[in-house]
């Protein structure tokens, strides 16, 4: 059954992530890719349409994956299941709110769990990064080599522009319009090539 | 009477919290204070930072954690009820209604271009993201061993993710109470070693 589907694999999603925006990524993506929701790229399209949203981006994903599997029951179900985890747990830490604070066993657990978020990122950065940037379909070819060029050509101002903190929604409106204007760039030199 | 109404304002509030931060989580940090903290009194500039702390060590999406956190200090469980549908309503009826629109826009030909660029975009804010957290954690030898094992176990074998997440919580966990014992250790024994001067 779809709806409990959704429901249990939000809630895995709520319950194990720890970090929030983009440390929730690859969790995300492992579990939308392996149930055959989303796409990796398609999912990487909906993150570009998450910034450009308001909101958290948790809530957007789940959202958007319930309401394309189940439609408005579906887009209930997930949205509960990514709320429910935090919404319990910040109840019972708020009742013991001290002990938290000075428990052992919850910051030795951060001490593992704050570089095990970095892998996870760093991991799901190869495998976005060969798509984003064409590697999948390697080969010594002028199309490729400019494709290639063109994607370094986005990066590097993107990458510069959110290191000096400027908000997503600049950096996907400038690559989106870069974006625009190399596909059609190369549409252009393939046909006066052929 | 007052109650209600206290938990309706909470909604209220928090549902314009929700409504006006893109990108969510650190975004919306901001948009808190300016509510929560100068507007409505509700809480002092210590206990957000405490909130984002507690939001930063419990699982899900901080706007979730930190929405839940505050209306329960408020206004008690319905206060956090009230917060978290507030936080998320805005972004679950937009998003139910673009993803109608999204799917046909997916197909025009500029949109497909645009989107080929907007991933290289995304993957500059996950380089920033990774960077980010990359400082934020600790550094030692265990650390780099959980970063390098969650990269590899994570790219190149079919594990869980959760299975990743929670080994690592385990590990960090065993090694904090073997650093932990060792210091008692060396605590006692340069206790023995003062009573011994002593004699």
């Amino acid at each position: 059954m779809i709806f409990l589907e959704l429901f249990l694999s939000f809630l895995k999603i709520g319950a194990f992530t720890f970090g929030g925006g983009y440390a929730m990524l690859p969790l995300i993506m492992e579990t939308v890719v392996s149930k055959g929701w989303m796409s990796e790229e398609a999912l990487i399209d909906f993150v570009a349409v998450a910034e450009s949203t308001p909101g958290p981006f948790a809530i957007n994903i789940a959202t958007y994956v319930g309401s394309e599997m189940g439609g408005f029951f579906g887009a209930v179900c997930a949205t509960l299941g990514v709320v429910l985890p935090s919404f319990v747990i910040i109840l019972i830490v708020a009742k013991c709110y001290e002990k938290f604070r000075k428990s052992k066993l919850v910051s030795g657990a951060m001490t593992g769990l704050k570089p095990v978020v970095v892998g996870l990122i760093g991991a799901a950065i190869l495998s976005i990064g060969v798509k984003a940037l064409g590697l999948s379909s390697f080969a010594f070819s002028l199309s490729f080599g400019l494709s290639l060029l063109f994607s370094l050509i986005i990066l590097v101002p993107c990458l510069v522009m959110a290191f000096k903190k400027l908000h997503p929604i600049f950096i996907v409106l400038i690559s989106a319009g870069l974006g625009i204007g190399f596909g059609y760039f190369e549409k252009l030199l393939a046909t006066v090539i052929s | 009477m007052n109650k209600l109404k206290l938990v309706f304002t909470l909604f209220l509030t928090f549902a314009k919290i929700g409504a006006f931060t893109f990108g969510g989580g650190y975004a919306m940090i901001p948009l808190i204070e300016k509510e929560v903290i100068e507007r409505k009194k509700w809480i002092s500039e210590d206990i957000l930072l405490e909130v984002i702390a507690i939001a930063e060590s419990t699982p899900g999406p901080i706007a979730i954690n930190s929405a839940t956190f505050i209306g329960n200090r408020v206004a008690g469980f319905w206060g956090s009820f009230a917060a978290t549908f507030g936080v998320v309503l805005p972004s679950f009826l937009i998003i139910f209604c673009l993803s109608f629109i999204l799917r046909q826009f997916m197909e025009f030909e500029p949109v497909v271009f645009a989107f080929e660029g907007i991933r290289v975009g995304v993957l500059a804010l996950m380089i920033k993201a990774l960077v980010g957290m990359y400082k934020k954690a600790p550094k030692g030898l265990l650390g780099y061993i959980i970063m390098g094992l969650g990269l590899i176990l994570s790219a190149f074998t079919e594990i869980d993710a959760v299975f990743i997440i929670i080994g690592a919580g385990i590990a960090g966990i065993i090694s904090s109470l073997i650093a932990d014992r060792k210091l008692k250790k060396q605590a006692t024994g340069a206790e023995d070693g003062k009573k011994e001067d002593k004699k």
